[in-house]
């Protein structure tokens, strides 16, 4: 009987449950795709380098998991709760009749199961539908190959999100007993009858409050671009978050206040149509919701910058990898190393002196490989570092002024030197410009953005630098695009070329070399690749040598996998908290659609037309749902020109199509959370003929 | 006066229910009412007044029969047309006054005028003028929850009558007011019937209220019983009169009173 009743009441307000229904939908889709990540490489042909990064992936995905089933089990809670209040009168008189709190409770019992039972089995059924599109996405961004279409299905990530779904809507039945039982029967059943007080803010003081919020925001907005220098330390950062926050909350205070004034101060287009029932609709509205609009707000920009960040990563460390990954192989090794290099009981500290001595060439023999053999242009050169030329050194009279400005530089570490005649060899090999230098001249190579701009104030003040005897003044008073070491990204904080006579071989402290594999076909490639890695690197005097490879594959599976993890840890906590802020909005909206019913029904009686109501409906959703995302994009305009300047290690300036790919998920999730919530809201407000 | 007709309801029929379960809720009704007349439809709940009313406001539809809004047939209007109509020709008064709590009294009444489409500056010269009428002009800027009853149903009349409709249409006016606003209420009806020559169509169970009109026409199970006339009696004798037609009809009226 009470199940009848739970079935019969949810297909009767099936409408108000849509949005429910579509977030519950969603979240376990989302939730099972991206659990299911790992089941999808599980056919690609990717390295096993790659697939440890698959496997640490995957750890903090389940890691990211548990977040976001907190968040989803808040909004779920907060979503029953929403439902549960506009029944308060089916459950007063389900009282008045003579039914028990604990009758009332089974039948929410019920009513919740089924909805968890059946949006599990929709979600789950979008979700592996999903997944066979997410294994496209996944053979992209681990840059494999996709031979063959292959239906994946991942029982694991199926058990996972049947458990964790399982525990929220068990909470929800626990909340929703604990409802009930404190349910006051004249509550219920008068709980429609709410006089809401509208009050006029003050205009001055409203106007006093949006300036000094706009100047706040200003400040943050600064601090974050053109002020960064100013952000020393990590927790630095958090001054413009906080300002950030506070001011949002105030501008959506005070312009709650400001609108409607300035709106009825233009007479003309208040009383015009419906507008001034409109812009009182809003108005009431944001000014009732003002956290929660903030929230939103805050957490669209959120969203927002992590997505078109996450996805920009993957995109510009690809495009490095072309320029910045020329060769095959690179080893480096340590050189020169002394008895003051090791604490008292380093192990191999004996060996390791030995070896460090040697060149890599002798090192990788002893090891028995031998390098004619497998390598061509092959060539080995040496990095110098003295105490008489560190950044201190090299800054000359502008140290004091960067001293101040970059206290988290080490100004005392040696700058790292090469001669100028190994520099064109490898110049020659990277397809990089070769240089000239007269006896007392040196160049300062570097591709690191935000180093360069103090390394160029150095050179510009023409700063001599004493290497042994000699005394050299740059020759550029810039300085020169280029890098010795290869990596994923733009990492050369400075490289000091100087003539070959200049370096003593005492100064040297690392050997390193870098060729490319004699071979013609890939097979062979990939023999020596596995020689290589997996011959050398477990051979048992490997650790002694200090020796550090880098081969072209290494450098790209790691950076490729790194690109992918951030790519999906954004998607997946973007789409969440864009689902999270998307449905609190709709909910809000749909909780006060029993109100707008009886308004919308006094404009009926006084002639208002259908389509001037549609009309007036579409435009009050829409500024709610407009309002959070305007300042929420604002805020990321600043937000992503800081993420910028982070990520610039990994040079993504090019944040253009990632912007755009975001562009295209928010207008998918949350405009079809508003086209639902106006499609709701006007089946609630419809008069049935 | 002259005889044009403003309201004609020729010979309607509205059932409910299915073939199986009917219910007649008006049978057969006819009535006129002429330009300046204020005529009060008087009955017991589930008399049918309601139902009336709501047919003739085209908020409920007829079975059978005609209902002619000066010359109009408004049972053959569909869609922007009744809403055209409900905007040009009717002014409603509620009983639960149905204001928009968002709004102020100005802009409540204002709302009746700028859905037509009418310039800010004529609304505000026309509501200037109503608030005098009806006595609300120190409450235009106030929202409904700060006024009395009397008042709130004051604002809901200025913005029925604004619109200089053909026909005023009020449901039980007086039914959520204390016996002085209904008075109040009921002699600034008098005043807009007499002074401007507003046609008022009223439903009340009320006889005193009714007293105030210049027609009184009773209804019984779906048609009309009686039917009594002011003429130049005094509201007094016309409120007696009443009393005596609602003692005839009997039954649940007089638990009313």
């Amino acid at each position: 009987m009470l199940f009848k009743l739970s079935v019969k009441n949810i297909k009767k307000s099936i409408k108000d449950y849509a949005i429910y229904f579509f977030t519950l939908i969603l979240g376990v889709a989302i939730f099972y795709v991206f659990n299911s990540i790992e089941s999808q490489t599980i056919m690609l042909n990717v390295s096993s380098n790659t697939r440890d990064i698959i496997k640490l992936m995957m750890s903090i995905l389940s890691g990211v998991s548990v977040f976001v089933s907190c968040i989803l089990g808040f909004l779920i809670i907060y979503a029953s709760r929403f439902l549960i209040k506009r029944r308060n009168k089916e459950f007063g008189i389900y009282l008045t009749l003579g039914m028990s709190k604990r009758k009332i409770s089974t039948i929410l019992f019920f009513e919740t199961l089924l909805i968890g039972i059946l949006s599990l089995l929709v979600g789950l059924f979008l979700g592996v539908f999903l997944s066979q599109f997410m294994s496209l996405l996944v053979a992209n961004m681990f840059e494999a190959k996709l031979t063959e279409f292959v239906f994946t299905f991942s029982s694991s990530a199926l058990v996972k999100t049947l458990i964790y779904f399982g525990i929220m809507y068990l909470l929800v039945m626990i909340f929703n007993t604990i409802n009930v039982n404190r349910y006051k029967l004249i509550d219920l059943l008068q709980s429609h009858r709410k006089n809401e007080k509208i009050k006029l803010k003050n205009p001055i003081f409203c106007t006093v409050v949006f300036i000094i919020s706009v100047i706040m925001l200003s400040y943050a907005y600064y601090l974050v671009t053109s002020g960064l220098e100013n952000l020393r330390f990590a927790k630095d950062i958090f001054k413009p978050i906080i300002l950030g926050c506070i001011s949002t909350v105030l501008i959506f205070w005070s312009l709650s206040g400001l609108i409607i004034r300035i709106m009825m101060y233009f007479k003309k287009s208040y009383y015009k149509g419906l507008n001034s029932f409109i812009v009182r609709q809003i108005s009431s509205k944001i000014n009732t919701t003002v956290i929660s609009i903030s929230v939103i707000c805050i957490m669209l920009f959120v969203t927002i910058c992590v997505f078109s960040s996450a996805l920009s990563i993957k995109n510009s460390m690809s495009k490095n990898l072309k320029t910045l990954v020329p060769m095959d192989l690179q080893i480096i090794k340590s050189a020169n190393l002394d008895e003051s290099d090791f604490s008292e009981n380093a192990n191999y500290k004996e060996e390791q002196i030995s070896y460090s001595k040697k060149s890599i060439k002798d090192t990788l023999l002893t090891l028995g490989f031998n390098s004619d053999k497998y390598l061509k242009d092959y060539y080995e050169y040496g990095i110098y570092a003295t105490d008489q030329v560190t950044l201190k050194d090299t800054l000359g009279v502008k140290y004091e002024f960067y001293e101040d400005k970059f206290s988290f530089n080490n100004f005392s570490a040696s700058e790292m030197i090469m001669k100028l005649s190994d520099y064109n060899r490898l110049a020659e090999l990277f397809n990089e410009e070769k240089y000239t230098l007269e006896n007392d001249e040196y160049i300062m190579i570097s591709d690191y953005k935000d180093i360069i701009d103090m390394r160029n104030d150095g050179l510009k003040a023409n700063t001599s630098i004493n290497i042994g005897d000699s005394t050299l003044f740059p020759k550029y008073d810039k300085c020169k695009d280029g890098f010795v070491i290869m990596s994923s990204n733009h990492s050369n904080f400075g490289i000091i070329v100087v003539p070959d006579e200049v370096l003593d071989d005492n100064m040297k402290s690392l050997s390193l070399m870098v060729s490319n594999y004699d071979v013609v076909s890939e097979e062979e490639k990939e023999n020596i690749e596995k020689i290589i890695i997996e011959d050398l690197e477990k051979n048992e005097l490997f650790k002694a040598t200090t020796l550090n490879i880098y081969t072209k594959k290494k450098i790209y599976d790691s950076s490729i996998g790194l690109g992918a993890m951030a790519t999906f840890i954004g998607l997946y906590l973007g789409i969440i908290f864009l689902i999270s802020s998307a449905a609190i909005l709709a909910l809000k909206e749909l909780s006060e659609s029993t109100d707008n019913k009886n308004r919308f029904m006094m404009l009926r009686r006084i002639g208002v037309s259908e389509k001037m109501i549609k009309g007036a409906l579409f435009k009050q959703i829409a500024v709610f749902f407009m309002a959070p995302l305007l300042l929420a994009i604002i805020h990321s305009i600043f937000g992503i020109k800081f993420s910028i300047t982070i990520l610039s290690i990994f040079g993504s300036n090019e944040l253009l199509p990632s912007t755009f790919m975001t562009a295209v998920f928010l207008i998918f999730i949350y405009g079809g959370y508003f086209f639902i919530t106006y499609h709701s809201s006007k089946n609630i407000i419809k008069v049935k003929d | 006066m002259e005889n044009e007709k403003i309201l004609k309801v020729d010979k309607i029929e509205k059932y409910y229910g299915n073939r199986s379960s009917l219910t007649k809720a008006i049978d057969n009704l006819s009535f006129e009412v002429e330009k300046g007349e204020f005529v009060a439809l008087m009955g017991a709940s589930g008399s049918g007044k309601t139902t009336l009313l709501n047919c003739i406001s085209t908020i409920d539809r007829v079975t059978a029969g005609h209902i002619f809004v000066d010359g109009d047939d408004i049972t053959k209007l569909k869609g922007n047309a009744l809403n055209k109509f409900r905007r040009e020709k009717l002014g409603f008064i509620f009983q639960d006054f149905n204001l928009l709590d968002t709004l102020t009294a100005y802009e409540n009444i204002a709302l009746a005028l700028s859905i037509q489409n009418i310039s800010a500056q004529v609304i505000e010269e026309k509501i200037k003028k109503v608030a005098k009428d009806l006595d609300i002009t120190n409450v235009l800027n106030k929202y409904p929850y700060n006024m009395s009853g009397g008042q709130k149903q004051r604002v809901a009349s200025a913005r029925a009558i604004i619109t200089d409709p053909k026909l005023i249409l009020a449901d039980e006016p007086t039914g959520a007011l204390d016996s002085k606003s209904s008075k109040m209420l009921l002699e600034r009806f008098n005043y807009l019937n007499q002074e401007i020559n507003a046609t008022i169509l009223m439903v009340t169970h009320d006889a005193f209220s009714a007293s105030y009109a210049s027609r009184v026409i009773f209804i019984k199970d779906g048609h009309i019983f009686d039917e009594l006339h002011k003429g130049n009696d005094s509201r007094k004798e016309f409120f007696d009169k009443i009393i005596d037609v609602v003692t005839l009809l009997g039954g649940d009226l007089n638990d009313a009173l």
